[in-house]
Formats: C-alpha cells, sequence, structure tokens
C-alpha cells in the first residue's frame, strides 16, 4: 500500500452482512476529514456492499485487497 | 444448593427462569430473577398498538410476577453492577447477590436523543412511543411519512420494512391512501440485510408504491423545517417522520468488568458463556453475536442456557447448544406475512408472502403469554 498510512483498523471478520459495513459507517461517523480507515471483512457481501456504499456516500477507496480469508477495504474520509 | 441469578425479566430471562424452574428441583436449586420494572412487555405488539391494531393493554404489557414460576425469587430493582470474578451482582436499592450460576439477560436499550433533532420523530420501540404514534397517525390527513433508522443493531430487522408496508395497508383501510407517500430510508443498498429476504422486501414495496431510498443513515433532524439529513449528503422533506432509535446495550454492563465491546456481551457463539467464566451466561439482545437482536433469539437462547445449568446441576456434562436459529413472521398487510428461517450455516430462503404464515404470527402473538414464556414451545 505504499505511503499510505492506516489511521484505524476494524476488524469484522466474523461478522455477517451488513456488520462489516455498519462498522465503516460507524468509524466513518467518528473520524475527521482525511482519516483513512481499513476494514477487514471475511463476508462476500461486503465487496458490492461497501464500494457501492463508499461512493455513495462520497468518500475514497484508496483499495481492495485480497488477504488470507478475508479481504481488506481501506477507505479515506473525504467530507 | 446452588443459587441460580438471573438479570433482567425479559423474553429470554423469563423463559430461562420457567425452564430451570421445571428442569431442576426445588431442594437443589434457588433461583433469583432481577428485574428493574416488574413489568414484562411484550415487544412485537408496540408495532400493532401504533397502528392502533392492539387496544387492549394486557395484550402488550403484564406483571413480571404472574410470568414465573412460584418456584423463582422476583426481585424489583436494577443490577447496577456485575462482577464475575467475585461471582456477585450489586444492586442500586443496595446490598449484592452472590452466584453459582449467572444469566444476563438485559437487552438493549434504546437513546433515540443521540440522534440530533429526535424530538421531531416518533417511534414504536416502547410502549408510551407506539401509543403517541398511533395518536399521530390517527390525526394524519395526508402528505410524506418517512420511515428510517437511526442506527445498526437495532431489535427486530424486518420491522422498520414491516412497518412501512403495514402503513400502506393502514392508509388504504382509512381511504387515504392516495393522499400519503410512503418513504422508506434505510443504511444499506437493499431494503433487508439478508439478500433472499430483501427482493421480496422490495417487490413488496414497488407494489405498494413505497420510496425506497437505500443508504439513508438518518444523521440528524431539522425539527423546524422537518428535514431528515443522511450520512451520505442526502434530505429528506417529511410530514410525519417515524425513526427506528440507536440502540446500546445495559448500563449495567458498561459499568462491569465484563468484555462488552460497544456495550454488547461477548459470548461463545453456541455455549454462549462468557469467555473464561463457565458459570457465567449472556443471551439474546445484550450479546454481540452477529444475528438478529429479536424475541426468538433470547427465546432459544433461554432455553438452551436452562437446560445447560439444569445439566451440571446434575452433575452431567451439558449438551445443549444454540445452532444460531432466528425464526420469525414478518406481517406484509392485507392479511399476508412471511417467515424468515435461518440459523449460523443456513442463510434464510426466499420466503414467499401468505395467509398461512399471517395466522401463525397471530397465533405467537396470542400464545406468547402462556406456551412460550413458560418454554413449552
Amino acid at each position: 500500500m505504499g505511503e499510505i498510512k492506516i489511521d484505524r483498523v476494524i476488524d469484522a471478520r466474523g461478522s455477517h452482512c451488513p456488520g462489516p459495513l455498519m462498522e465503516l459507517i460507524k468509524a466513518i461517523k467518528q473520524a475527521g476529514v482525511g482519516e483513512v480507515i481499513a476494514v477487514y471483512s471475511s463476508d462476500s457481501g461486503s465487496k458490492t456492499d461497501i464500494p457501492l456504499w463508499v461512493k455513495k456516500a462520497g468518500h475514497e477507496l484508496i483499495g481492495v485487497y485480497e488477504r488470507e480469508g478475508y479481504t481488506e477495504f481501506v477507505v479515506r474520509k473525504k467530507r | 444448593m446452588k443459587h441460580v441469578v438471573i438479570v433482567g425479566g425479559g423474553t429470554g430471562g423469563t423463559i430461562a427462569a420457567n425452564v430451570l424452574a421445571r428442569k431442576t428441583s426445588k431442594d437443589k436449586v434457588k433461583i433469583t430473577l432481577i428485574d428493574k420494572s416488574g413489568k414484562h412487555y411484550y415487544q412485537p405488539a408496540f408495532l400493532y398498538t401504533a397502528l392502533g391494531e392492539i387496544k387492549s393493554e394486557s395484550s402488550v404489557v403484564r406483571d413480571e410476577s404472574q410470568l414465573i414460576s412460584k418456584r423463582v425469587r422476583l426481585i424489583i430493582d436494577e443490577a447496577v453492577k456485575i462482577d464475575p470474578a467475585d461471582r456477585r451482582v450489586d444492586l442500586a436499592k443496595g446490598g449484592s447477590l452472590n452466584y453459582d450460576y449467572l444469566i444476563i439477560a438485559t437487552g438493549a436499550r434504546i437513546v433515540p436523543e443521540e440522534v440530533p433533532g429526535y424530538e421531531a420523530s416518533y417511534n414504536f420501540y416502547d410502549y408510551q412511543s407506539a401509543l403517541k404514534l398511533r395518536r399521530a397517525l390517527e390525526s394524519f390527513k395526508g402528505g410524506v411519512i418517512a420511515i428510517g433508522v437511526g442506527g445498526i443493531p437495532y431489535k427486530c430487522p424486518p420491522a422498520p420494512g414491516e412497518f412501512s408496508c403495514l402503513l400502506d395497508y393502514y392508509f388504504n383501510r382509512r381511504g387515504i391512501r392516495d393522499k400519503v407517500e410512503i418513504h422508506f430510508l434505510y443504511p444499506l443498498p437493499r431494503p433487508f440485510p439478508e439478500r433472499s429476504v430483501a427482493g421480496v422486501m422490495m417487490e413488496l414495496m414497488e407494489r405498494k408504491n413505497i420510496h425506497f431510498h437505500p443508504m439513508f443513515n438518518i444523521e440528524y433532524i431539522d425539527p423546524k423545517k422537518k428535514i431528515v439529513y443522511s450520512l451520505e449528503g442526502e434530505e429528506l422533506k417529511f410530514d410525519l417522520l417515524v425513526m427506528v432509535p440507536p440502540h446500546k446495550g445495559a448500563k449495567v454492563v458498561e459499568n462491569s468488568d465484563i468484555k462488552a465491546p460497544g456495550g454488547w456481551i461477548t459470548v461463545d457463539k453456541y455455549t454462549l458463556n462468557l469467555p473464561d467464566y463457565d458459570d457465567a451466561y449472556a443471551i439474546g439482545d445484550a450479546t454481540d453475536l452477529p444475528i438478529s437482536k429479536a424475541g426468538v433469539v433470547a427465546h432459544y437462547e433461554g432455553k438452551v442456557v436452562a437446560e445447560r445449568i439444569a445439566a451440571e446441576v446434575a452433575g452431567k456434562e451439558p449438551t445443549s447448544r444454540y445452532d444460531g436459529t432466528v425464526r420469525c413472521f414478518c406481517d406484509a398487510g392485507y392479511r399476508k406475512a412471511i417467515t424468515i428461517k435461518f440459523n449460523y450455516e443456513t442463510p434464510p430462503k426466499k420466503p414467499k408472502p401468505s395467509f398461512i404464515w399471517y395466522i401463525m404470527k397471530m397465533l405467537v402473538n396470542k400464545t406468547y403469554w402462556s406456551l412460550v414464556l413458560k418454554g413449552w414451545v
């Protein structure tokens, strides 16, 4: 991920849909503009839900990374 | 003599008490139930109260003392701290109770005040609020009604969708449906968390001309302008807003040395034990299990923990386990309902609205006070 500094990691592995997305929404509410949040999810539904929500809410999806047994979503709060 | 202390006399705590009373001998087990109000509410009745379909107070609330086995000692007081290391529960009026086994069934509490401007909203998540909403609906002559969610998790995932469908039925019966716009604001991209159910919910909403707003997480409300704003940057002007309030875990959980991220108690998903404490359990809405917060979960879990404790007291290995089963009936209006059933391993199948499930839902409403709370079903 190069130079990206992660400000907060949410480990939502084992949490079923919509847990990971809701955890991200909660974290975005608490974060300051510009902060970067990483969400770990083992729920396959997150692959559609999280990018859809990030786009609609006007934030930046920096990357989606396949890890061993889970997916990592890295999101920057933009507003 | 073993002492079982149950904190919370809701669905799960009451069922656990009654099943324990049946499965253990009074010479070997003493059962104490602590409840802060002594009143037991059948929460699914709140929605029907708001819609004027349930008007009898005895269908909604009864004295807890009438619902538990005579063997169970009821203490009407508030538990303020739980010390699982010392096997002790402290009470608000003073004094404390020591236990051999503990069941925490403290549920969830609603915190509408966490949404700025909440005073402009209505809800059906407690009895008084449901009565207030009923009066508001009765005097509603037309305009925009919005139904939204102020935070997840909340009790009974289908409830806001169910309420939207029933509002369509309600205004049709009053003959003013053409004067009412119903808007459903939901935090997710679909109108229900589970995909298989979301498709049916979407079809129902389209058929009933309910406007669906996906990914609308209520952030705040302007009471003067009557506008609700979303975290995603959208807004909607309303004449009447029904908001599922944000939920939190019980204060006693926050005040205790119990592992409970966000106020929801961590438990083993099968045995329902607290980590490191074989003698302490948590059930129902109080836990952080990744399943619905719903009475049916507390119902099944209450039976599991009672059976586990009864087995241990009898010197047997407890074998009862919770497999994550959730089964509920969701009223779609016009005397039709859907049933949703799943567990940890099996997701729900696509449901189909049917009169049979509606009858089942009404049967549960009728038999809750007798068969369900006694743990017979």
